[in-house]
């Protein structure tokens, strides 16, 4: 394919290892694949770690108590990539574990883009472009009233094709939303293929902080590095924060890296199912 | 209107802290009691009505009320996504107030006149439509927004509409209002027509021909039971609306009508725009004319399905 001769960019990843949390999330992952036979991996897999600190290490909230009116909100605004979510959200308990292997199906909770009916999901998305202007008010009404919740946007890179994350990001700097923190699912891949031959972001880094963010960029999959990243925010003491996440997407597995085949995969078969499985690095 | 509708918000603002106001680069000066009162929930932000709309609903989440205003064609046509999806998908309370709905902005051609704009909205599931008639019918409904529950679209006129509406019957979001009774026919209407229509059925009744007219000021949810109770009445229904036959509420009336399955059938006709893009400039009053959305139609249009239902022909003085 193309993208294989493309990708000779920096990716500012180092070939971390993953070790068994992340191995054991994206075999549930898997498995959730198993049960409705199509979704997103690609998307999640890139996802995955940074789902996992903001859940095990940043976030506050209460499970039990989704709504609980000063837990930290988190928008999946690049929705294609609730798998990693989902996982993350029935590890917590906001639902049982149970509703994991009805992905897509007519009796879960659980479809191909999050909905604001499950326990822990703050909006729909899906539609990409969205979030960040959700969140963008979340922010301003925690300033209003003074509240400490903080808002944390997770934002795809083919997403920020979107004139309306632009939009959103020209307004969060006008508005000093210094408890609002953008994350960014850089993994350099949309669905036709590189970002870099469909609608070059770069330069990136530049772009946020031309827009007026206090910008950090760190390597997506190695958890310290975001744990580092995601505590240490606000980045500035006027200024909406940015992480520019580098990531791999379809992590974890040899032949579903870097491969547009597995951007959305439907009629995954069981013979699929035992390749990604055995393919998942130490698994 | 628009000045009344605006005034309202400050006003209901002062005694509700929940309410907030997002502007899209309006006029100098807009709003500047609001914006020297009560700073922290007055936003003049700029033109990126996606942006707008998907902030409004963020903090409609969170419980407040925002009021958004800019002009109609941008509201429905811009940021229709948003709408769809932050705004009307999580049913939250945005208020959407569009400036210059139908013909008014005609001096500045199609790209602001909202000629479509009832037929965007209705399509939206949990979209509330309210299009008032005058400045005192707007100071009515403005109150009744605060808690009401899901989004409304309130549809501008050009503002100092002559006043046709009367405090006789109390505004309630989702219900029509008879104007007048009659036998004969039954006019259907909302927003500014309502004075064409109420035109003609005094012309008419002159004539000793008594038209029923029904006042729809919310086009969504629609108050189909009212409507089809006076459509039973009539042997003659005509809708009349400043907006294209496609959508709009003629649609809508016509969608009841057939559903009816009136025996014997309802002669039934709809006045509206073309499904084209107006090609003049000029004046809403003239556009109007040029369309024939005028008493003068209105009257012979009634007439003419008048004529056919009795088997002879009215003749009224024009």
């Amino acid at each position: 394919m193309k993208t294989t001769t493309t990708i000779n960019h920096d990716l500012k990843v180092s070939p971390s290892k993953l070790d068994t949390r992340s191995i054991e999330l994206r075999k549930t992952i898997i498995r959730m694949l198993h049960a409705s036979k199509r979704g997103h991996l690609g998307a999640a897999f890139s996802l995955v770690e940074i789902m996992r600190v903001l859940y095990d290490d940043v976030l506050r909230y209460d499970a039990k108590y989704p709504r609980w009116s000063q837990r930290d909100r988190s928008i999946l605004s690049k929705g294609h990539g609730c798998l990693a979510l989902y996982v993350m959200l029935a590890d917590k308990g906001f639902f049982p574990k149970s509703e994991l292997w009805k992905f897509c199906k007519s009796d879960g909770i659980l479809g191909g883009h999050p909905e604001i009916q499950v326990p822990g999901v703050e909006a729909s998305t899906g539609s990409l472009g969205h979030g960040l202007s959700i969140g963008v008010g979340f922010a301003l009404n925690a300033k209003y009233e003074q509240a400490d919740y903080r808002t944390f946007v997770i934002i795809g890179d083919g997403e920020s094709n979107e004139g309306s994350i632009w939009e959103a990001a020209m307004c969060a700097s006008k508005h000093r939303l210094i408890n609002l923190t953008v994350i960014v699912d850089y993994n350099k891949h949309q669905s036709y293929s590189t970002t870099f031959e469909v609608q070059d972001l770069e330069p990136f880094a530049n772009k946020w902080r031309s827009f007026g963010f206090a910008v950090k960029e760190v390597d997506g999959h190695n958890v310290d590095e975001l744990r580092l990243a995601f505590s240490s925010v606000p980045f500035a003491p006027n200024k909406p924060s940015a992480i520019i996440c580098h990531t791999v997407k379809g992590k974890g597995i040899e032949f579903t890296e870097n491969n547009l085949k597995w951007h959305h995969k439907s009629r995954i078969s069981d013979e699929d199912i035992q390749s990604l499985l055995a393919g998942l690095e130490g698994g | 209107m628009r000045k009344t509708c605006l005034n309202m918000v400050y006003e209901l603002a002062k005694s509700d802290e929940r309410i907030f106001f997002i502007g899209s680069d309006l006029g100098s000066g807009t709003l500047q009691q609001f914006k020297e009162e009560m700073p922290d929930r007055f936003f003049m932000e700029g033109i990126s009505e996606a942006n707008l709309i998907g902030m409004a609903a963020g903090l409609a989440m969170e419980g407040k009320i925002p009021y958004v205003n800019t002009i109609a064609t941008f509201l429905t046509r811009r940021s229709f996504e948003q709408l769809v999806v932050d705004v009307c998908l999580h049913n939250v309370n945005v208020r959407l107030i569009g400036n210059g709905g139908g013909l008014v902005y005609a001096p500045l051609g199609p790209t602001h006149e909202a000629i479509e704009d009832l037929a965007i909205m209705r399509a939206i599931p949990n979209m509330t439509i309210v299009a008032p008639a005058d400045a005192d019918e707007m100071r009515r409904l403005m109150p009744l927004t605060v808690d009401y529950q899901g989004p409304i679209y309130i549809r501008l006129a050009k503002g100092y509409d002559p006043i046709v509406t009367t405090d006789e019957v109390p505004f309630e979001i989702g219900k029509a209002i008879l104007m007048r009774e009659g036998r004969d026919a039954l006019i259907v209407t909302t927003g500014i027509t309502l004075r064409i229509a109420q035109q003609a059925a005094a012309r008419l009744s002159t004539e000793g021909i008594e038209v029923a007219v029904l006042h729809v000021p919310t086009i969504k949810p629609l108050d189909a039971g009212t409507i089809l109770r006076y459509a039973a009445e009539v042997p003659v229904i005509v809708t009349i609306e400043e907006h294209t036959l496609i959508g709009g509420l003629g649609s809508a009336v016509a969608e009841l009508i057939a559903e009816a399955n009136f025996d014997p059938a309802k002669r039934f006709k709809r006045i509206g725009l073309p499904d084209s893009f107006p090609d003049q400039y000029g004046s809403q009053a003239s556009l109007m004319e040029r369309y024939a959305i005028t008493t003068d139609n209105l009257l012979s249009v009634v007439l003419g399905l008048a004529d056919r239902e009795r088997g002879h022909t009215f003749a009224v003085s024009k």
